[in-house]
Order: structure tokens, then sequence, then C-alpha cells
């Protein structure tokens, strides 16, 4: 493996998507993202130059909705999904600005 | 000798765009509605639900774009900003990163030394966030996505600032703007147009740009103000102890009148942004393009103009009326009923704004009808109610766009045109006043405005005053 995670970047990365790993579950992780790197760079060795980088898989372009509105009040079947409500909202732990 | 700075400010202005429905999705962007009561699955970020963009919320950029000199980026695309906060349903926010819709505009605004250019780095689309209130009772917070997938632009300035004035004098021009376009009312106070503060200082005679800072959560032009003088202050402060100016963001705390930095720890200004693959390209064509630029409606500058032409109004009026898109629009729809511009612009100049200002309203706020004020003005010409009474009744208009002739008829207001009538009272006024009588025989003129006073009020308004002058000179001549 080429690419080597360091402990530090497993930190980083941990707080960048809100995770929190057992020791094991650790290193498992900075070897296959060591191996994710590894494969992005073998697809680095390709000469790209002068190809237009894709953003999407499908060879289409403007898919427009119309303004009008079309959506009714779904707040019961909405609110149906989350583990906690209150007052019509959603209740989530406490936030500070 | 203490040392001389400059400061250097940009600017990233959000505005809410005028749509019925949201960016991605089919629901209501309408204001002030119960908690997530217009909501799906889309603007939720339910796992699986897909966007699908708004045509108008690209034609509003456009048209801004094109209304600041930027050049229209025919291909764009949306991109991911990923961040975790529970306003974002979706821990990602939809905007654009690479290639946004507009790039390298400008406006002109009018400083002291005169025109000066402010760049526009970009302007690109994105989506709002939900709304978070704090529930003191269960000390937890409560999440209203209403506002989320909301379409907003931001428009990203150069930092071609020095001063409050010339932000203040940027955010004025953009607003008009904005609002000629009817591609949002911009009310800065209610969140439809709101401006984050990015400023550095600098030794006056250096190119090098100093670590700048950024000053989030400014509501009014006052705040912005206090802000960026605050803010320099610091700056400068820490610059002259020898300390470095540390690169945050700052939140204004309007009560404390002062900005403190936001916590930064968990919050890393990292957000791994990444092509939208749930959106398809967006490509403007010329013609696309030039539908839009045939569409383009009358911008202030080009009123301003037309104004003093086509009614022969003066600067002055010209440039007070077309300073809100509200008040040019009434001044156009009345005049096109009454025919009588200078009637028109003083109505709007001297009461409409005399009320606002004591209503503490600002123009998108007015209510009236056209046709209301039009009556008014042909009922004064006609001589039906005295200006007084006009006075009155347009304070009707105005808060509750009442009907003019119906409530001077129900009232009783019209001007009493009977000479029979108004020389009785006339007669009785003399006859109870002996004092005022004398003293105007013996010279004192003053004594015949309290003469006409009382008349007016014994009529209970309803007279010509002049002609209450009138009587009141025959009979007492008569009676010497
Ligand atoms: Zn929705």
């Amino acid at each position: 493996m080429a690419n080597v995670i360091t402990d530090e970047m497993m930190e980083y990365v941990g707080i960048l998507a809100k995770l929190e790993l057992s020791k094991t579950e650790r290193e498992q992780a900075k070897c296959d993202m060591g191996r994710m790197l590894d494969y992005i760079d073998k697809l680095n060795e390709l000469d790209t130059d002068g190809v237009e980088p894709m953003s999407h898989i499908f060879p289409i372009h403007n898919v427009f909705r119309e303004d009008i509105v079309k959506n009714s009040d779904e707040r019961d079947a909405m609110l149906a999904n989350a583990p906690k409500t209150k007052d019509g909202a959603y209740k989530v732990p406490k936030t500070i600005e | 000798m203490s040392r001389q700075y400059e400061t250097v400010i940009g600017l990233e202005v959000h505005v809410e765009l005028a749509t019925k429905t949201k960016i991605f999705c089919a629901c209501s962007t309408e204001f002030g509605g119960a908690p997530n009561t217009h909501t799906c699955p889309v603007c939720t970020g339910m796992p699986g639900a897909l966007p699908v963009l708004n045509r108008q919320v690209v034609e509003y950029a456009i048209a801004v774009g094109l209304a600041t000199n930027c050049t229209i980026n025919q291909c764009c695309k949306f991109d991911r900003k990923n961040y975790f906060y529970p306003d974002n349903p979706q821990n990602y926010q939809i905007s654009q990163l690479y290639e946004p819709i507009c790039r390298d505009g400008y406006v002109e605004i009018d400083t002291p030394s005169g025109t000066k250019k402010i760049g526009i780095h970009e302007i690109h689309m994105e989506e709002d966030a939900g709304k978070l209130m704090h529930d003191e009772w269960e000390d937890c917070s409560l999440v209203d996505f209403n506002r989320s997938g909301v379409p907003l632009i931001e428009i990203v300035s150069e930092p071609d600032m020095r001063d409050a004035k010339e932000v203040i004098a940027y955010l004025d021009k953009l607003r008009l703007i904005i609002q000629y376009l009817g591609a949002s009312d911009c009310k800065l106070q209610e969140g439809s147009m709101r401006a984050d503060v990015n400023l550095s200082v600098r030794e006056t005679g250096s190119t090098r740009l100093g670590t700048r800072t950024e000053m989030k959560n400014l509501n009014s032009f006052k705040a912005i103000t206090r802000a960026i003088e605050g803010e320099r202050e610091r700056q400068i402060e820490l610059l002259e102890m020898g300390k470095a100016v540390v690169q945050e963001t700052r939140r204004w705390d309007d009560n404390k009148e002062s900005s403190y930095a936001m916590r930064s720890k968990e919050d890393a200004q990292d957000y791994r942004y990444f092509p939208e693959p749930d959106l398809v390209p967006v490509w403007i064509s010329d013609e696309w393009l030039a539908q839009i630029r045939a569409r383009q409606p009358e911008l202030r500058t080009q009123k301003l103009i037309r104004y003093k032409k086509e009614f022969d109004i003066p600067d002055y009026d010209a440039q007070i009326i077309t300073s809100a898109k509200k008040m040019a629009d009434l001044f156009e729809a009345t005049t096109a009923i009454c025919k009588k511009p200078k009637k028109v612009s003083n109505w709007l100049m001297v009461e409409t704004m005399r009320l606002m200002k004591e209503h503490e309203m600002e123009a998108e706020e007015l209510t009236f009808s056209p046709k209301h004020l039009a009556e008014l003005i042909e009922l004064t010409d006609k001589g039906a109610i005295n200006s007084s009474v006009a006075k009155e009744v347009f304070e009707k208009i105005f808060l509750e766009d009442i009907d003019p002739l119906q409530y001077v008829e129900e009232h009783g207001l019209k001007t009493v045109h009977d000479e029979s009538v108004l020389r009785t009272v006339v007669e009785k006024v003399i006859e109870e006043n002996p004092q005022s009588v004398a003293d105007y025989r013996g010279g004192k003129e003053k004594a015949m405005g309290f003469l006409v006073g009382q008349t007016m009020k014994a009529m209970k308004g309803k007279a010509n005053p002049a002609a209450v002058n009138q009587m009141l000179k025959e009979l007492l001549m008569v009676g010497i």
C-alpha cells in the first residue's frame, strides 16, 4: 500500500464525518482508505489531458421543473419519519449558535 | 508617528429569489406558514428523493447577472457542500463552486470622488437551510424546514470597497437592480437579503491584502456600518500591538453592538465540495439568453431619464420616486389613471413618505391602490374637498386603502360650496368674537387667521379656506 493514513488524518476525517470508531474499526478504516487512494493513484496514471470532466453519467442536460406549487401540506407524513417531534417541528439536541 | 491604515472590504450577499416554489421541489416558498407545512421528501432530505431544478431560478439568476454586467456561464453545474448542522437535513447544501452561473461583473456606485466600479467575482445559485428554534422548556432545538430549499443567489463581490459608505451604496445598488427585475423583494430586516462582510486592514499604500475575517448576522444598514467600524478598529488594535489577525468567522450581536468569534474547533471549514450527481448540467443557449435579455425590465437609470422626459417632473422628484420599485410602480399606475404626474409625485414624496416614516414602513409594504390615490387627486382638483381633508382621507387610503369617494360621502367631508350656509356661519363667528373683529379692524392682520380658524372649526373643516377668507373680509368691511 503506497498511501498510509495517519492517526491524525483519521481523527480529522472522523470529525468531518461525525463518526466515532473503535480501535479495531479505525485500523480497518485506515487500511480501506489507503487502498482507495492507491486505486485513485492508479486512475491518475491515465493521460486525461484535453478530456472534459464528466459531471453526470447520462448525456443529458436541462431537466427543469416549472415554477408551480404542486405539493400540499404533508407535514404529518413527513414528521412520521422523525425519531422525535414537538409542536409540528423536528426535535433535536440543543444547538448553540 | 502613527501608521495609516486602509480597510479592504468584500461582500457575500445572499438574496432570496421571488419564486413561487422551492429550488428543487414543488413546495411553496410562502412566508409565515406553520412549521413544516411546506415540506416534502426532497426538502427534508429523505433518502432516495431526487431534486429537479426550478427553471425560474435559473432565469432570475441570469437576469441579475445580465443587469450586473456579468458573463453568463453557458454550461453551469451544481456541487455539494458538505457539513453537518440540524438546519440542513441532507447533511449537504446544493450550491455551485466550480461552474457558477455568472462571473466577472460589476456595478457602479456614486462616491464623493465620483463613480466607482465594484467588481462582482461571481453569482451562484443555491438552496437555503431550515430554521432552528430554541426550546427553553425542554432545553432542545426545534427544526422547521419550510425555508429549506428556498432558492438563493449568492453574489460575491471583489474586495473593492474601502469603507461602510461604499458598502451601503453597493448594497443599495444591488437591492434596486434586483427589485426592479422582480427577482426578490430584498428586505434586509426579514432576511430576504443578507450580507456577510469580509474585512481586512493594511497599511495605506500596501498592495498586499491583510488577513480577513468574515462577519455574519448583519440585518440592517446600521448594523453593517457599526460592524465595519468596530472590526476595523479591532484589527488595527491587534496590529498595533504586534499581534496577528486570526482568519475566523465572527457573529454580530445587534444588542451588544459588537462581534464575537464563532466557535470553530468542531466547525472545520472543510466542505469537501464535489459535483452534485443528482442534477444534470444546465446549458444556457444563445437563444435562451437572448430571450431573457429581451424581457429585462426597465431599470432605475432608464426610468430616471424617461420620467423627466415623459412626465416632465424635476430630477429631485424622479430620484425619490425611483428609489424603490414599488414607489415607481405606484407613480406610473396612478399617473396612467389621473394624468397628473406632478400631483401624483407630490403625494408620494410628501404624505406617503411622511406616513411611511411614521409607521416605520418600507416602500415594498405599501398596499394602497393607485385607483384610490387617483380619485383623491380628482376630488381635490375639483374642489370637492379641501387640502386638509384630503390629507386626512389620504391617511385612510394609506392605511386601509379605503375608497375616497365613498369615505368622503359617508363622513360628510365634502366642501360646502353653498354661499348662504357659509355666510350664516361667518356672521355668527363675527358676532361671537368681537375682540378679534376689533383687532382686525384696528390693523392686526393676525386676527384674520384666528377668525378663519374659528369658521373652519364651525364648518367641521368642510369649507374652502380661500372662500372663508373672502367671505370674512367682505363682511368685516360691511361692518365698518
Ligand atoms: Zn419540498
